[in-house]
């Protein structure tokens, strides 16, 4: 009874949110209330016991792309771009109908599901033993479904050559983003001194734990991308040029290992398999080498552009 | 119902009380320095006491270390956000050390 009236009331403040953030007089309460909906979706899959995907939520669906947006907003801001009229009647009641639509065919498909069916978990589980982890999730998405996660983290690669492909021509070469200013005394300097050590030992040991917990590339990533963030807007240390060989290494070193990876597969039995008796030391080759890959590309999408420099 | 129920009923019971306080700050209070105060003072409070009733229900020691570490953190994190956002709202004549 209280397991249903909590479902109950968590779906009606999902809806209303999203509701809210899609009605939103202006685009700042959206994103705000774009951030809330992340955040209860992560609720709701931790209620289901979906704690990968309710960490990855929390992290990136909410976090991330919530300092994106407001990053988004408060640049329109600065550049003195008004809020965008109201689209006319006709294009909202098509996307309305649009939107409605697809919601409708998720529901219809969603309902054509056998309720006492499994899906595919007990094939996951039958084998689990070949993928070399423990965690299914991670077999699925790093053994079974290994091409999922590769184009992902080559997505991920694409989306910062866009964000550097508006940089302004004199700045071509140059450090990411507006030079941060904090007080060396401050509160936010402190605190930026306070917290990486710990950030860094949560970020590694979710990467790490991920092979046979929840847990993993993605959500540990984007940890360690908030201590590089946390350290850049401290002032304590400045975002290389984006043409330093070190941070291009960085970015590519994710897509780069697991293709390395795939292509050795291809040798042995086909690409992107993974043998077996070396699958747990591989993936964690790989989700090593993506998590130093999406922790970079995260903290650069943020800090943006080039927009000082060269020197 | 066991033994840890009640205490774990009474502690987050008291918490919410706290974040509800906390919420009716946030919307009745005036301007933004004294909504920050409502915010983070009866938050970290609420939160203290969730974490407090959820340590009964914990299973070993170090469940209950990560829940203090979560709250620590939480505190540490709310303070210095409301710090940086009361900063950035002062009028700006004393805003000339600001961060």
């Amino acid at each position: 009874m209280i397991e249903s009236v909590f479902d109950i009331l968590l779906c009606a403040l999902i809806v209303g949110v999203a509701l809210a953030a899609v009605l939103g007089p202006r685009l700042f309460s959206s994103v705000v209330f774009f951030i809330v909906y992340g955040l209860f979706l992560s609720v709701a899959w931790t209620h289901l016991g979906a704690f990968d995907v309710a960490l990855a939520e929390a992290a990136i669906g909410a976090g991330l792309t919530g300092v994106l947006l407001v990053a988004a907003v408060s640049r329109l801001d600065r550049l003195g771009v008004k809020e965008p009229a109201p689209a006319p009647p006709v294009a909202r009641v098509t996307s309305a109908l649009a939107a409605g639509g697809l919601s409708g065919a998720l529901v219809l498909a969603l309902w054509s599901l056998d309720p006492d069916g499994t899906g595919l978990a007990p094939v996951v589980e039958a084998n689990l033993h070949a993928s070399g982890v423990r965690n299914p999730v991670t077999a699925v998405l790093l053994n079974f479904r290994a091409y999922d996660t590769l184009i992902e983290s080559v997505v991920l690669l694409v989306a910062l050559v866009g964000v550097w492909s508006i940089a302004d021509e004199r700045h071509w070469g140059g450090e990411p983003g507006l030079r941060q200013h904090a007080r060396p005394d401050g509160v936010l300097a402190t605190f930026g001194r306070l917290l990486p050590p710990l950030g860094l030992l949560v970020g590694v040991y979710i990467v790490w734990t991920g092979t046979d917990d929840p847990g993993g590339a993605f959500q540990g990533g984007t940890i360690l991308a908030a201590v590089w963030l946390l350290l850049a807007m401290a002032g304590l240390s400045d975002a290389p040029a984006i043409t330093r060989r070190r941070l291009r290494l960085a970015v590519i070193a994710g897509p780069g290992v697991f293709l390395a990876v795939a292509a050795a597969g291809a040798v042995g039995g086909g690409f992107l398999v993974l043998p077996t008796e070396y699958a747990k030391p591989l993936i964690q080759e790989i989700e090593a080498g993506l998590a130093l890959s999406i922790a970079a590309t995260l903290a650069l999408l943020v800090l943006g552009p080039p927009q000082r420099g060269p020197r | 119902m066991s033994a840890a129920d009640l205490p774990t009923v009474v502690l987050t019971g008291a918490g919410l009380v706290f974040f509800c306080a906390g919420a009716a700050g946030m919307v009745r209070f005036p301007d933004t320095h004294s909504r920050l105060h409502a915010l983070t003072k009866a938050d970290n409070l609420g939160l203290g006491l969730v974490v407090l009733g959820v340590m009964f229900q914990a299973d070993g020691v170090v469940p209950v270390l990560k829940l203090t570490l979560i709250w620590i953190l939480a505190i540490v994190g709310s303070a210095i956000a409301a710090q940086i956002i009361a900063r950035a709202t002062l009028p700006a004549d004393l805003h000339e050390d600001d961060d």
